[in-house]
């Protein structure tokens, strides 16, 4: 009669033993634990995902802007993606300046032709997201501070951009992103 | 914890005792859950539920966390926003689904859970704690799974707020402005349905810290056993790990397949189509009724009909909160020394039947309003008290149990199939007439 009081380690004599001293309740053990376990992990994957953008986030993908009433000079802000986009109508001093600045003397070497599109270099369409840490650059409203180069400067961590929205100076990284986009008309523009 | 015999921790390794020595946490656990917490060896099957309703517990807390990541506690947006969980969130379908019938899962083993208390004595001393905590973990679950089905904001759900909340103006004088109170308005609106929200994500909280008295009080005499027999000495228990852990493992791993099984081949069939409609304060859903699992006691609300001495609506809900609290005091009112229904033939019958009565109770509840059905709820109601109140005192005094195994021991060697059958009542070939 089994009196004695079974134990954690009480299974010995029940498996069989093999060579190498492995039973083959280990190896059920172990073959449980581990499918219980490769469940548990599938279950978090829609405990994860839900935090994804969802479809409704997704379908913002892309917004028009009519450019008709921007002045040379003059710049808006517009929201694509729930993100400022700084839509701005270059002068032809902008242009020069820019243009005259040498790749070397930049921390993200690019000109002004690559952040534009053909024909319409005057319109230098960005996002108006500091490649720092995320604040809004000020240089589009009449009056803001443009910074040291006459572009724009973000008032969070003092970065510095120039008439390409490139980074001149300061912490940020890398020159303002340009987003996708393509002239629908003259007057019209479809970003993302 | 409960036994002189039980296993104190030992670390493996360095790490756990360093551990050990400054937040004796690993120690907890061991003897909570571990090695460390002796069980009865001859527990069966309906021993399990009790792990099964800490899994759905935690199933409907981390689904719940989800979703409330989504959805809008506004009157205007709560509809959209369970939509938008539907269509549009990434598994969202999959975590509300999972949510709404993890409610009625979380029920259905906690139910089982009640009944296997019912049968076996679990109430009996020493656990009448133990089972009064149980019960404020229902009435709390009620709570919640209420205040939840009113969130989506559906038709069901607006005219389930109603009709709850109404249940409180059946008072005299003070019920009328409690039920304003309660809703921070004349009818189901914004104020109600924030607040609504705000206790539905704490309450869960709450039942989980009962569910830790619950645990801590059963383990002071420690885990019951169908034969209702005190444990002995060492012999007549095993470890909870790995011998429980396992058993558990395996169970709930089964029974999760079976609500994988709802949830993605019937996730809508024990909801109410009406609730995909949204709210509407100038029309009630024709055929009104509350989730299932409390279609019992809207049956007993339902069965009072004629005035008598207080209006009708008050002896209605007086009754449906009496059908309840009275369970509080089943410790008093079975007086039976013998805890498990196995060894008391008169009292089997009684809980078959008992069984039987709120299976009715539940259909009354959920059926349309006739005069048959009401009926039908009116005599189940009848003997769902009769039941308590007058039956199983009765059979407490004059009922004669069977003899009792003199040790777990001696029912376990008895034979595996009839371990928790009397001694000599065994079906099994071989066994001995006592």
């Amino acid at each position: 009669m089994a009196t004695q009081a079974p134990s954690a380690e009480g299974s010995e004599n029940t498996g069989t033993t093999s060579g190498d001293g492995v039973r083959r309740r280990d190896f059920i053990n172990i073959a449980a634990v581990s499918f219980a376990g490769v469940g548990a992990v599938a279950a978090t994957i829609p405990l994860i995902t839900q935090m994804n953008p969802s479809a409704d986030v997704l379908a913002l993908a892309s917004t028009e802007v009519d450019i008709s009433k921007i002045a040379s000079g003059q710049a808006i802000k517009t929201m694509w993606r729930k993100q400022p986009v700084f839509v701005r109508n270059l002068t032809a001093q902008e242009i020069a300046a820019a243009n005259k600045v040498p790749l070397s003397d930049l921390r993200d070497p690019q000109t002004l032709a690559e952040r534009t599109k053909p024909g319409k270099h005057n319109w230098l369409i960005t996002l108006g997201v500091c490649t720092h840490l995320g604040c809004v650059p000020l240089g589009t409203g009449e009056g803001e501070n443009r910074g040291d180069y006459g572009g724009y400067f973000c008032p969070c961590h003092g970065s510095h951009y120039d008439t390409a929205a490139r980074i001149r100076k300061g912490p940020a990284p890398t020159n303002l992103y340009v987003p996708e986009y393509q002239f629908l008309s003259d007057t019209v523009v479809q970003i993302g | 914890m409960s036994f002189s015999w039980a296993r104190l921790y030992e670390p493996k390794s360095a790490a756990m005792r360093w551990l050990d020595e400054r937040l004796p946490l690993p120690r907890l656990v061991y003897g909570a859950v571990g090695g460390g917490y002796p069980v009865p060896r001859n527990l069966n099957y309906w021993w399990n539920y009790g792990v099964l309703a800490g899994v759905f517990l935690t199933i409907q807390i981390v689904t719940g966390i989800v979703l409330a990541m989504h959805y809008y506690a506004s009157a205007d947006g709560a509809f959209n926003s369970v939509e938008h969980i539907m269509r549009n969130v990434n598994a969202g379908w999959l975590l509300r689904y999972a949510h709404s019938n993890g409610a009625s899962f979380f029920f259905i083993v906690t139910y089982i859970h009640i009944f296997r208390g019912l049968y076996y004595g679990s109430y009996k001393p020493a656990r009448e704690l133990v089972w009064m905590l149980g019960l404020v973990i229902y009435l709390l679950m009620m709570a919640t799974a209420f205040m939840g089905y009113v969130l989506p904001w559906g038709q069901m759900s607006y005219w389930g707020a109603q009709v709850i909340t109404s249940f409180f103006s059946a008072f005299p004088l003070v019920g009328e402005p409690i039920r304003i109170w309660l809703l921070g308005g004349y009818a189901p609106d914004q104020a109600a349905l924030t607040r609504f929200f705000s206790l539905h994500y704490l309450l869960p909280f709450v039942i989980a810290a009962v569910v830790i008295l619950h645990i801590w009080a059963l383990h002071i005499p420690g885990s019951g056993n169908p034969t209702g027999v005190d444990v002995k000495d060492e012999k007549d228990t095993l470890p909870f790990h790995p011998f429980y852990t396992a058993k558990d493992g395996w169970f709930g791993a089964g029974f999760l397949a079976l609500f994988a099984l709802m949830l993605y081949f019937a996730p809508n069939a024990l909801g109410h189509p009406d609730n995909y409609i949204p709210a509407n304060p100038l029309a009630t859903p024709a055929h009104i009724v509350p989730e299932w699992y409390f279609w019992p006691f809207y049956a007993i609300l339902r069965s009072f009909t004629v005035d008598f001495i207080l209006a009708a609506k008050l002896w209605g809900v007086l009754a449906m909160f009496a059908s309840i609290l009275l369970l509080f005091f089943l410790p008093w009112l079975d007086k039976s020394p013998v805890r498990s229904g196995s060894y008391r033939p008169v009292f089997k019958r009684f809980f078959w039947l008992l069984l039987l009565d709120i299976l009715v109770l539940g259909y009354a509840g959920g059926a349309e309003i006739n005069p048959l059905n009401v009926a039908l709820g009116q005599i189940a109601t009848a003997y769902y008290f009769l039941h308590f109140l007058v039956i199983l005192p009765l059979i407490a005094r004059f009922e004669r149990p069977l003899p009792l195994p003199n040790s777990i021991t001696e029912s376990v060697l008895h034979g595996e199939q009839r371990e928790a059958a009397p001694i000599g009542t065994g079906r099994k070939a071989g066994a001995t007439a006592a």
